[in-house]
This record gives structure tokens, sequence and C-alpha cells, in this order.
């Protein structure tokens, strides 16, 4: 079936979509935070799958798949694959710190008299 | 280079993006690794409807051959080293900004009191 891989994709998209709308954790609504975040990894991963294909480490067949092929004989669904899956990773991280409220290490320090109501350690990069 | 190799390559690269380059350290967080669990779950499953098909497959040569759910185990490898590269960018670009929690419009600039509940809950 032609459809398989993007159904998978599809079902990462739209199965992590009610994070967003529910959970706000307002991923798609910070879209430059989240285009940084993916452009190095799409980068990097898109390279590793272009020399793979090229090298013959692993392939596709394409009479499952839509067909459509980009340069590098990279499949469309590989592309869709290196921007969804990351979306996907970023909305988990967020919903598990609006579930549990765990930081994750973007927070901003608490205020110079807050005495420690923090959950971890004040971290700075400037401080460095 | 094997997938094998590169993979490993992959998560060491990974690693070093979180504690030495960026210092996100996220490795360290209960809410990377909760996170993180979640994620394989349904890469297994993914890596099942794809690779059980053969709509993915893989040159045997360049695998050590073990298989999880149809799929190498170095896809598991790959996975975590793109999930945390992923996920150490996300949380370095937000410190950068100060936008750590729900970010929208907010400069995030210590409106909190104690005990913060996290993002998205205002």
């Amino acid at each position: 079936m032609r459809a398989t891989y993007l159904i998978v994709l599809g079902v990462c998209f739209l199965g992590t979509l009610p994070l967003e709308v529910v959970l706000r954790t307002r991923v798609y609504r910070r879209p430059r935070r989240l285009l940084l975040s993916l452009a190095p990894v799409l980068l990097v991963f898109l390279g590793w799958d272009v020399w793979a294909i090229g090298s013959h480490q692993w392939g596709y067949d394409l009479r499952q798949m839509s067909g459509v092929v980009l340069p590098g004989r990279l499949p469309l669904e590989e592309l869709l694959f290196f921007l969804v899956i990351p979306a996907c990773a970023i909305l988990t991280l967020e919903a598990v710190r609006v579930v549990r409220g765990w930081p994750v290490g973007d927070e901003p320090a608490p205020p110079a008299d807050d005495a420690g109501g923090g959950t971890g350690p004040a971290r700075l990069p400037d401080a460095r | 280079m094997s997938y094998t190799v590169a993979a490993l390559v992959g998560v060491a690269a990974a690693l070093a993006l979180d504690l030495v380059v960026l210092r996100t350290r996220l490795v360290t967080r209960k809410s990377f690794w909760v996170a993180y669990a979640i994620i394989v779950t349904f890469q297994l499953v993914s890596n099942a409807v794809l690779t059980c098909r053969g709509v993915v497959t893989y040159r045997t040569a360049v695998i050590i051959g073990l298989r999880i759910a149809c799929a190498p185990v170095e896809d598991l490898l790959f996975g975590f080293s793109l999930v945390l590269q992923t996920l150490v960018w996300w949380v370095w670009w937000g410190r950068r900004s100060g936008a750590g929690r729900s970010g929208a419009g907010r400069s995030g600039a210590g409106r909190r009191g104690p005990g913060r509940s996290g993002a998205g809950r205002s």
C-alpha cells in the first residue's frame, strides 16, 4: 500500500496535535523556536540519510511509498520523517513538562529574592 | 563505515552536544527520560509497521544483525541521537530567548514565584 509510510507519519503528527491544543504545549505556537530546532537536525540527518542511501546501507520499497524521490535519491517520506518526528519529540517533552512540572533546562533563574522556590539549579549560560 | 559505527558516533555526537557544546544537560533530567520512553515506544511501533512490511530494508553487512520490532537495533541508537539532538536544540533556543515556559509573547522575566508548574497552565 503506497500510503503506508505517510500514514505512519500522519499518525505521529495527528496523534501529538492534541498535546498542542489540549495541554497547550505551545510548540507550533512558537514557530521560530521550532524551526530553529528542526533546522540543524534536518541538516545532519538528511545528510546521514543521503549518505546511507548512496552507500546502500538501507533502501526503500518505493512501491509502498508515494514514489516521489528528491535529490540524493531521498524519498519524500524521509524528508517528512525528519520534520514530523522531531516535532513530535518536542511536543512530547513539552507535554511531560506540562503534566509533571519537571524542568527541562530552559527555565529562567528565579528572581534574586526568591529563596529557592524553583525545581532545579538556577542555571544561566551567561554565568559561564 | 557501517550503520553500527555511524549510529554509535551519532549517539556520541548527541551526548557531546548536550553535555559539552550546548550544555543543556538533558540526559540528566527526568523530563527527558520520560519523554524518551514515550517516544521510543512509538518508534518501536513505527519500526514494526515500516520494517516488518519491507517499506525500509537494511543491508545485513552493515548491521550487527540484532533486531527489535523487525528493525536493526542500530535504529534505536539512530532514534536516540535524533531525539536528543532535537530536544537539545529546542531547550537551548529556549534558554537564549528566555522564553522557557509558555512563551508566546512573554519574555520569561521571572514572572512566576515558587513552585512553577510548567508551561501552558497559566
